[in-house]
This record gives C-alpha cells, sequence and structure tokens, in this order.
C-alpha cells in the first residue's frame, strides 16, 4: 500500500530534473555556456554567495555560540527568532529589509546621511539579501555541533592559561569545524539559490545584481534554452554540495 | 607560601565545607567515597566553580574570596590533571603539552623545546607527533601529567588520576607519578577514593564525608586509628565506640569488649579481621573475649575469606573475621549458622575519641 505513492513520489522529485537534462541544447550548450551573459552571472553568483557566506561565518558563529554557551535569559525566544528566515517567505524577507535598509528605512536613511552607503539596487544589498535569507542554516548548524561538543575541553585550556577567546580560538573552534564547514556549506548554497529577497531588495540590473537565479527567470521570456542551460548549471552545483557534504562532513558529524 | 583553601559550596541540599592547608612539596591526598565533595572542592580551588563563602589564597595572593574577589582559571598558576585527561585531539602530544606554556605568553619555539623536554621526562618522545586518541590510558595519564606541569604551577591538581587506568597498568603508572610527584617543588592535591592510592602517593590524607572532613593526618596514623566507619573500612578495621572503664569497653551499639590494657572513658577500639576467630563449639580455656554469633554474610577475598557476623546481645552487632578457606570448609559455614567469635585481646587497640 505504501510502495505505490512512494514510487510516485519518487517520480515526482525527479522527473523535473530529468526533463530538465533532456530539453537541454546539448549541441549548442558549450557556446551558450560561455557567452558573456551566462559567464557574468555566474560570476556575480559565485562571489555574492560566497560573500555572503563569509558575513554568515563572522556574525553567525558567535551567535550560535550566545545561544548555545551563555546562559542568556529568553535563548529560546532569540533561536526561535534566529529561525524566522527560515520559514519567511524570501519576498517577504526583501520587503523587510526595503523598510529597514531602504533609502527611506528606518537605517538606510541614516547610513545614507552619515556614510553615504546605500544598499538597495547594489551588489552589497544583494549580499545582504542572501545573508538574511541563508545565516539560519549556519546557526544552526554550529549550534547543534557546540552542544555536541564536551564543555570539559574549554576548562581544561582556562586551567592551562587560555583566556575565553584564546580557547574559543584553539580548542572550541577545531572540534566544531565539521558542524561549521557542514553550515557553511548548506548557507553557501542556499545562498545561490536566493531569488526571492535578491529580486525585491536588489532588484535585476545586469552585471550587478542579477544572479544566476534571477538570470534564468529573465532568459525564460526571451531565450528559454539559455534558461535551461543555467538551471543545468544550478544543478550542477546543488549535486556538488550535496556529494561534498555527504562524503566529508555529514560523515564526520556522526 | 602556602595555600590556604576554606571552601565553601552549597549546591541544593548538598553543602561543602571543608578547610584545607597545603605546604610547598607536599602532597595531600582528599580521600572520600562518590559524592563526598571532592570534585567539587577541585573545581573550586582551580577556579571552575566559584566560592560561596570562605577563602583560597596562595600566601598572601587571594585567589577567590566572596563577593570581592575572584580570579578565573586561567590567571591561577595551577596545572590539573582530570580524571579522563581531557587531551586536545585535534593537537599531538607535543602541542597539547606545550598548549599551556603558549597561552601564558611563551614563544612558540621555546614551548616546543620545553615540551618535549617534558614529554621526554615522563618517557614519551616518540609519542611527540601522535595523536592523543592513539595513546593507550597509561600513556595519555603522562601527556596530562607532562601538560599540566609543563607550565610550573605553583599548585597542581589531580583528579583521580588512576580510576580510568585497567588493573594490570595501575601499578606502574602509580608508581611513576609517585616519582614525578616526588620531584615536584609546588604543592600537590590528590583527588581519589582508592585508599591505596592516596597511602602510596600522598604524605597526609584528608578523609571527606559528605562535605565535612571526617579525619586528617599521616597515612600510617589514619590506618593505625580511624576515627570513621568509613576510613575503618577503608583500611579494613573493625571499629567501635565505647566507654571504658578498667579492661571492660561498653559498646555505644551495646556488647562488651575486654581489653588487655585498661583505659578510661570514651575510646575507640579497633582490630583488624584476622584477630577474630570462629569455632563451632565454646572453645576450651577461657578466652576473655567469647561470644556466640551468626553469620550473616560470607566474601571471598585474595587469599582468605571474610566473614561478616552479628555478635549482639554480647558482642559487637557488626563483626567482621578473615579466616582461611581451610576453616571455611572445616566449619561447613553458611548464613545464618550459629558459631562462637573469639577475639584476641592482645590485638586490641584503644585510642581516646
Amino acid at each position: 500500500m505504501l510502495l505505490l505513492p512512494a514510487l510516485i513520489g519518487l517520480a515526482f522529485l525527479l522527473v523535473p530534473l530529468i526533463g530538465l537534462l533532456a530539453k537541454a541544447p546539448w549541441s549548442t550548450l558549450p557556446s551558450r555556456l560561455f557567452s558573456a551573459d551566462v559567464w557574468q552571472a555566474l560570476k556575480l553568483s559565485l562571489i555574492c554567495a560566497t560573500s555572503a557566506t563569509a558575513l554568515c561565518l563572522l556574525l553567525g558563529i558567535p551567535l550560535a555560540w550566545l545561544l548555545a554557551r551563555s546562559g542568556l535569559p529568553g535563548r529560546g525566544i532569540i533561536r526561535a527568532l534566529v529561525t524566522v528566515p527560515l520559514v519567511l517567505p524570501p519576498v517577504v524577507g526583501g520587503v523587510a529589509l526595503l523598510l529597514v535598509l531602504g533609502r527611506r528605512g528606518l537605517v538606510g536613511e541614516h547610513l545614507e546621511l552619515w556614510f553615504g552607503i546605500s544598499f538597495p539596487f547594489t551588489t552589497a544589498g544583494v549580499v545582504v539579501a542572501e545573508a538574511f535569507v541563508a545565516m539560519p542554516f549556519l546557526v544552526i548548524s554550529v549550534e547543534g555541533a557546540l552542544r555536541a561538543a564536551d564543555p570539559r575541553y574549554e576548562e581544561a585550556a582556562a586551567t592551562l592559561g587560555a583566556g575565553r577567546w584564546l580557547t574559543f580560538r584553539r580548542v572550541t573552534l577545531p572540534s566544531i569545524a565539521p558542524g561549521v564547514v557542514a553550515g557553511a556549506v548548506l548557507c553557501w548554497a542556499r545562498a545561490l539559490g536566493e531569488f526571492g529577497a535578491t529580486i525585491t531588495f536588489a532588484g535585476n540590473l545586469p552585471g550587478r545584481t542579477t544572479t544566476m537565479p534571477l538570470a534564468v527567470y529573465l532568459a525564460l521570456e526571451t531565450d528559454p534554452d539559455v534558461a535551461v542551460v543555467l538551471s543545468i548549471v544550478l544543478l550542477l552545483v546543488s549535486v556538488v554540495v550535496l556529494a561534498s557534504l555527504r562524503e566529508r562532513w555529514i560523515s564526520g558529524l556522526r | 607560601m602556602t595555600l590556604y583553601a576554606d571552601v565553601r559550596v552549597a549546591r541544593g541540599s548538598f553543602d561543602l565545607s571543608l578547610d584545607l592547608v597545603v605546604e610547598p612539596g607536599e602532597v595531600v591526598a582528599l580521600l572520600g567515597p562518590n559524592g563526598a565533595g571532592k570534585t567539587t572542592a577541585l573545581r573550586a580551588i582551580a577556579g571552575l566553580l566559584p566560592l560561596g563563602g570562605g577563602r583560597i589564597a596562595l600566601g598572601e595572593e587571594v585567589w577567590d574570596e566572596p563577593p570581592r574577589t575572584f580570579r578565573a582559571p586561567d590567571r591561577r598558576p595551577i596545572g590539573v590533571v582530570f580524571q579522563d585527561y581531557l587531551l586536545f585531539d585535534h593537537l599531538s602530544c607535543l602541542e597539547n603539552v606545550a598548549f599551556g606554556l603558549r597561552a601564558r605568553g611563551v614563544d612558540k619555539h621555546t614551548a616546543r623545546a620545553e615540551a618535549a623536554h617534558w614529554l621526554e621526562t615522563v618517557g614519551l618522545s616518540s609519542y611527540a607527533r601522535a595523536r592523543p586518541r592513539s595513546l593507550s590510558g597509561g600513556q595519555a595519564q603522562r601527556v596530562a601529567l607532562a601538560r599540566a606541569l609543563a607550565t610550573d604551577p605553583e599548585l597542581l591538581l589531580l583528579d583521580e588520576p588512576l580510576a580510568a587506568l585497567d588493573a594490570s597498568t595501575t601499578l606502574h603508572v602509580r608508581a611513576e607519578l609517585g616519582q614525578h610527584l616526588g620531584r615536584y617543588e609546588g604543592r600537590t592535591l590528590l583527588i581519589t577514593h582508592d585508599p591505596l592510592d592516596a597511602m602510596v602517593l600522598a604524605d597526609r590524607l584528608v578523609i571527606v564525608e559528605d562535605g565535612r572532613i571526617v579525619q586528617e593526618g599521616r597515612p600510617a596514623e589514619i590506618a593505625r586509628r580511624p576515627r570513621t566507619d568509613y576510613v575503618a573500612q577503608l583500611v579494613g578495621l573493625n571499629l567501635y565506640r565505647g566507654t571504658a572503664t578498667g579492661t571492660a569497653v561498653e559498646l555505644a551499639d551495646g556488647g562488651t569488649i575486654t581489653l588487655a590494657e585498661p583505659a578510661t572513658g570514651p575510646v575507640h577500639v579497633a582490630f583488624p579481621p584476622t584477630a577474630v576467630s570462629l569455632y563451632p563449639s565454646l572453645p576450651s580455656g577461657s578466652p576473655r573475649n567469647t561470644w556466640p554469633a551468626v553469620v550473616t554474610g560470607i566474601e571471598q577475598h585474595a587469599h582468605t575469606v571474610r566473614v561478616r557476623l552479628d555478635a549482639t546481645p554480647t558482642g559487637p552487632g557488626v563483626l567482621l573475621a578473615d579466616i582461611t578457606p581451610a576453616a571455611v570448609a572445616d566449619l561447613h559455614l553458611s548464613p545464618g549458622q550459629p558459631l562462637h567469635a573469639v577475639l584476641k585481646a592482645t590485638e586490641i587497640h584503644t585510642y581516646p575519641v
């Protein structure tokens, strides 16, 4: 009784991917792949996703530490808030970012006035939008690793004369490295595929904010074959991410 | 400089209050059953647990005196060997030993040279590049000791350093640990529940039960004159409290023991289980201490059999006797069996309460 729906479910997940490969214009694929537009979008996507991941690491690891190790009251609520971007429709995230960091936004107005910094419709805006959506993946993964790590090793380091920062750097961080890497890879993959928040907050300016997913959407209206090629590139990246996660880091976490 | 630790920590219904003094070059063992508060005391002295009250100071240097002073563990001149060693698995043995020196600001080259020297001292030079995971229990313990001593601490804290080892290596590792402690010029506080470890390694024993010191003194003194049932059990003696009048001691829990030498007032009465012999019927002659008794338990020890007896109402309620396996066979011992227990008065030791 369970086998039939299971097989239908599997087909439902796989058939679209097979369709993508079946409809691919294989003969013209290389030339399209190396066209200036595709290359530009791919390069922008890689740069933005990597920058967003770096930003998430910088802010997310301390946040995960706060959630896992500090006796902060109301940690449960903070954890729930951190995971909001996971379930929030990305478009809503984009709107929220516009309201805060936009030219007339709560913070954005002052940033523009005092520092001349403006995020909307810039490459930096893409990074901000991607980081907003992808950070929970990193925080959750790192917090889990921190909870699993034995805090007595940190005590041992303290008795050897290591302060908090040195202990964190030389004892805690190496012991949670697999969790950090897994979180960063997930975070990077999520940032790479980000669409809703990016197009809402950063718009669609070729060369500046048009990342791969946006280019796919754009190409679908003008040249569907290019959309297919771009999609295959993204599919390939996803498969590579999945494979690297499975073999190197998920096994290390068990 | 002497370490003074008046450790007071309250945790729920458990309340710890110990007054410890450790002189330079001295090894003090904190001996007690599980849950007595030994590890809590160690954590408080190391600074991993703030005191609730009292004071910890090394000479004039105050480490912890609530509510005013608290010095974090990384700012106390200590070395700790934890029960399961807690070696850093992502670092080599050499890096583990060098960790404390690096953390205290020694440059990399000097720290590594010093660490290599310490590994050589504990006989593990060839394991410098090995990961702690690949070491045996005894080797890991030596690396942990080297790591703790490398920073030249004023106070060395050892938490059950031999508990994680299997019986075959314990003897060797204990002897070696004894040599290292003998060379160490600082103060050592050893936490253990094993009386043998404490007797062999320590200059002075502090016995803790239920968060309080019940007895302290030199190992030989403790072994001869236990003051609580727990200590008596540790050192393997029968111990009773009573009131002496001449050669007769009226036991607090009922029964009478006759002494060879007269005593007066409240006394402890101690004697080894080997001083008790068992007879199926009333022995001839007139031994001074002869009690009808009932067997309540039989336990095989290495080469003797320990028999637990109830000698009420004329003798003690719990009496331990060590007899040979041959005697067990002759007597056809079984629980509930009535016998006559005879205690040699010359082996009884009495001392004031």
